[in-house]
């Protein structure tokens, strides 16, 4: 049993006088300032996005975690599995959040990627210039992240990328022509190209083909497929090639916009 | 060494004959009213227990920091590590094991421990410049005269807890800072309860010498009660 101390509002006690030490001891107590919560607790939100069920967590210095198909248990699970951070619901989304989702365009959205390691960052970096309707292979991204011979890893990088949808992993494909994988699913990911007009069935034909560029004899440039300006090229001025090395050979120059370009100019 | 006190300002019922058993159980939980809902609460969800365990020791862990380091940022730190490293703690802890858990004497032992190794560390390094005014959030229950009076003598004295040892500044902070009895005490400190006794007499009473000498020097100093050369005379205040 505690014989607690009856501390005298406002009270400044007098530490001078007998019992006035323990009363002044006791007034330095004080309550936490509000802020500290928000720097070991994450907050959740559920908001509306491209796809069922979105969860999202963020921290003061950004959103950084996003789950889809999942329901409030296990994206709190999944969270503390990878951040070891308490999550506590929110009063309402981050600014920019839901209109970042609405358009696929993450703008001035803050994301708190700390915790990633430096290829990682970089890895996504890079896919968050990819822009709405456009898709970049695995290898694009490896090569932009500065390390073009680490494609897989630039795969297993986006595997783990905490922010789905904000970070467009869901815009790099295979360059075979495929779509590859996705932390949601490859339906979803099918679902999420299409929604954003990306038109996989055309390129799929190019692929089989054996083109993965596409230049213009007007202009002498050549692009990703998907890159707006190759969507502007006219058929009849329009030219395939297997990789940026064939359409150098042939007299083109990589788009400064998609970056088509080999790793090193030799 | 264990020192029989004579001086302790209002000793638990009871705990005079505690020697030795610095266990604290005494049926009520410890004196800590928060802990059974605390522990309900973790038990149904870690998070939303969590969520508990912060609203019921916010203050008591953060005054204890505050007082401990003398610094706010650092106590900020300070609370935000335990809180974190209680939480991690808590991912691994199985329904057994939070049934018996006492969570406010627990919470203060990862911060004491923590507070412990961060001194460790700092000791190797040079201090961090003079200690900081705690900028104490204003009550608007209270007058700006009291609070203006209440800030005065609150870092005056705040600034003496740091002119005790660790220990000593530890047993003072968590008695009577943080209110908890010597039994939890000596359970978060990990001495026996005498120890703890010891170092709370020893430690007020270096606080009313310290505090005698201030006033001294002060009058001294300005006569004219409260004015300006307040930081000089509390850093000369070391006897």
């Amino acid at each position: 049993m505690n014989t607690r101390h009856h501390r005298r509002p406002g009270g400044p006690g007098d530490p001078g006088g007998p019992g006035g030490l323990e009363e002044a001891l006791a007034s330095l107590a004080t309550d936490a300032p509000p802020a500290l919560l928000d720097r070991v607790a994450a907050r959740r939100v559920r908001v509306p996005g491209p796809l069922e069920d979105v969860h999202v967590a963020f921290t003061g210095h950004g959103v950084a975690f996003l789950r889809a198909g999942m329901d409030e248990r296990a994206f709190t699970a999944a969270f503390r599995e990878r951040f070891a951070r308490p999550l506590l619901p929110a009063d309402r989304p981050p600014a920019g959040l839901e209109p970042a989702l609405r358009t696929g365009r993450a703008g001035a959205l803050r994301l708190d990627l700390r915790g990633l390691s430096a290829f990682e960052a970089a890895v996504l970096a890079a896919t968050a210039t990819i822009p709405r309707g456009q898709t970049r292979p695995y290898a694009w991204v490896a090569r932009q992240a500065g390390s073009p011979g680490a494609v897989r890893a630039a795969g297993s990088a986006l595997g783990r990328n905490p922010v789905p949808l904000l970070i467009p992993c869901h815009r790099v494909t295979r360059s075979d022509g495929t779509i590859g994988q996705y932390v949601f699913g490859a339906g979803a990911k099918e679902r999420l190209l299409r929604a954003e007009d990306v038109d996989l069935d055309a390129l799929a034909a190019l692929a089989r083909r054996g083109v993965h560029y596409l230049g213009s004899d007007t202009t002498g440039v050549y692009c990703h497929p998907t890159c707006a300006d190759a969507r502007r090229i006219t058929p009849a001025h329009r030219h395939g090639f297997r990789s940026p090395a064939a359409a150098e050979a042939a007299g083109y120059r990589p788009c400064l916009r998609c970056r088509p370009g080999l790793a090193t100019p030799a | 060494m264990t020192v029989t006190d004579q001086t302790l300002p209002a000793p638990a019922p009871g705990a005079g004959a505690q020697t030795g058993a610095e266990t604290g159980q005494d049926g009520d939980g410890c004196g800590d009213p928060a802990a059974a809902a605390v522990v309900a609460a973790l038990r149904g969800d870690l998070d939303e227990g969590f969520a508990a365990l912060y609203e019921a020791y916010r203050g008591t862990v953060f005054s204890t920091a505050l007082r401990l380091s003398g610094r706010w940022a650092e106590a900020e730190d300070l609370s935000a590590e335990a809180f974190l490293r209680a939480y991690r703690a808590l991912c691994g802890y199985g329904p057994e094991r939070l049934a018996v858990l006492r969570p406010r004497a627990w919470l203060l032992t990862i911060l004491a421990n923590h507070w412990r190794n961060t001194l460790r560390a700092a000791a190797r390094r040079p201090r961090p410049g003079p200690l900081e005014e705690a900028p104490d959030p204003p009550d608007p229950a209270e007058g700006v005269e009291a609070a203006a009076a209440r800030h005065e003598t609150g870092r005056e004295l705040a600034a003496l807890l740091a002119e005790l040892g660790p220990a000593q500044r530890a047993a003072v902070v968590l008695r009577h800072v943080a209110d908890l009895p010597v039994a939890e005490i000596a359970e978060i400190l990990d001495v026996p309860a005498g120890t703890v006794k010891s170092h709370i007499s020893r430690g007020l009473a270096r606080l009313r010498a310290l505090t005698t000498d201030h006033d001294a020097l002060r009058a001294a100093a300005t006569g004219t009660g409260r004015s300006g050369g307040r930081a000089d005379s509390t850093k000369g205040g070391t006897p």
